[in-house]
């Protein structure tokens, strides 16, 4: 067949219907305080990570909440524990149990 | 001679008023068009932030309508002059009535949610206001189930009618996002099962214990917020809604379907604000709720020598500011009765 040159553009949309939110279930039970966060982004602005990646806590803990797991696994590479993230979180929110946590579902989930 | 007042208005602020008038030896004469006093607090079931009964208010205003306040039911206003220090307001059944002094207390109605067409008001079966939450929870209060609705999903979309232009309201309510909260954890305390989404732009928890309550929908009740205004709403075959939005957290748009969805309709000037303030010249804002004599300092009274207001005729206010603004008010008003000048 002859090649026009298009291709067709993937749905940018979150879907939440179709999402697998297995990922978001599991860390809402082993971590309690994961509900807490109210997206002020004090981890992201102080991540040591961030600061020479494009990686960002924040990001990911919003996109566990929608069950979008497509890149998390890539994404939470560029953690280092440090857990400075932790400590300026005004609600108090366990984001190094966060990270470690996501390792254990996506291991759980085979995703 | 003793002075006399009229409040019009037999909401909170009009029962807060006349009760603090009359203690203070003045004659109040208050005039309501519903058959029963409280206005729209006879809607809530519980009142944020510690979801007492609403009811509880009602019964601490009542027992001030009985010493000195002449209540005039369902009675409704044909004209208001204004003589000499003197006003006069004209029943419809004829009646006239005299004082020194004229508050206004008719306060505001709910946002049309059917002017909101994206979102299916009036048209999707599953699309409810606030209100018709209220009172689905007053009606069902003997039950522990919520009766004839079985969703498990729930959506409630906030600033419906607020910080919207096209809406005619580029004002924000203040109160939805709190009533949004608490309607959120009465959900789930109905249906534990339910799993309930907020839509919200900011979340404006200014009052003492309202971030507290939003740290509780989070925490206890496991409420999730999306951050994101609603820009549609359509209905499914099975009835449900998909609602769409932009996920603004994350940057993306996103889509998911609700077996019910909520608006939190917010504040309007009621349309009896707005024919007593034509009647008696006072000024409208942009908001076109009731402009007082000085934003800052004269809160209480109008541009018109004894003419004063009170509660949400000034925009949108929650029940502790509004009883609070019904005592300055009925301070204001006895001491231009006391020293006019």
């Amino acid at each position: 067949m002859k090649s026009f040159g298009y291709t067709i553009t993937k749905d940018r949309q979150i879907d939440f219907d179709l999402n697998d939110r297995n990922v978001t279930g599991f860390i809402n039970k082993v971590e309690p305080s994961f509900r807490l966060c109210m997206a002020c982004g004090s981890c992201t602005g102080t991540c040591s990570a961030g600061h020479f990646t494009d990686f960002n806590i924040r990001m990911i803990h919003t996109l566990v909440q929608r069950g979008e797991t497509k890149h998390l696994k890539k994404e939470i590479m560029k953690c280092m524990l440090c857990g400075k993230c932790q400590l300026v979180c005004p609600r108090g929110v366990n984001l190094r149990n966060l990270i470690l946590s996501i390792h254990t579902a996506l291991e759980t989930y085979g995703i | 001679m003793s002075k006399s007042v009229i409040i019009i208005g037999g909401g909170i602020a009009g029962m807060e008023t006349a009760t603090q008038l009359a203690r203070l030896g003045i004659e109040v004469d208050l005039i309501e068009k519903q058959p029963g006093l409280g206005g729209h607090l006879n809607s809530w079931d519980r009142l944020f932030p510690n979801r007492r009964e609403s009811k509880e208010v009602l019964d601490y205003l009542e027992p001030g309508m009985n010493d000195g306040v002449t209540l005039y039911l369902n009675a409704e206003i044909n004209d208001v002059r204004h003589h000499e220090e003197r006003f006069t307001v004209e029943l419809k059944d004829g009646k006239n009535l005299n004082a020194d002094a004229l508050v206004i207390a008719t306060g505001y109605e709910v946002f049309d949610a059917r002017k909101k067409e994206e979102y299916g008001y009036g048209i999707y079966d599953n699309v409810i206001t606030s209100v018709e939450l209220e009172e689905f929870f007053k009606k069902n209060k003997q039950k522990n189930l919520f009766k004839g609705i079985t969703s498990n999903r729930v959506g409630i979309v906030h600033c419906v009618g607020s910080r919207d232009e096209k809406a005619g309201n580029l004002y924000c309510s203040k109160l939805c996002c709190v009533t949004g909260v608490k309607q959120a954890i009465e959900i789930k305390e109905f249906m534990p099962d339910a799993e309930v989404f907020c839509f919200y732009m900011d979340l404006r928890m200014f009052d003492r214990y309202f971030e507290e309550m939003y740290y509780e929908a989070q925490e206890k009740w496991g409420i999730q917020f999306i951050r994101g205004r609603l820009s549609e709403a359509t209905e499914n075959q099975d009835h449900t809604i998909m609602v769409k939005l932009e996920d603004t957290l994350t940057g993306l748009p996103l889509k998911m379907n609700v077996d019910l969805l909520i608006l939190l309709v917010g504040f309007v000037p009621s349309p009896e604000t707005r024919r007593l303030a034509a009647m008696l010249g006072l000024a409208e804002g942009d908001d076109r709720f009731l402009c007082p004599a000085d934003e800052h300092t004269l809160t209480n009274s109008t541009t018109v020598p004894g003419v004063f207001i009170a509660g949400t005729v000034k925009g949108p206010a929650s029940i502790s500011n509004t009883i609070t603004d019904a005592r300055a008010t009925a301070l204001q008003v006895a001491n231009y009765l006391t020293y006019p000048e």
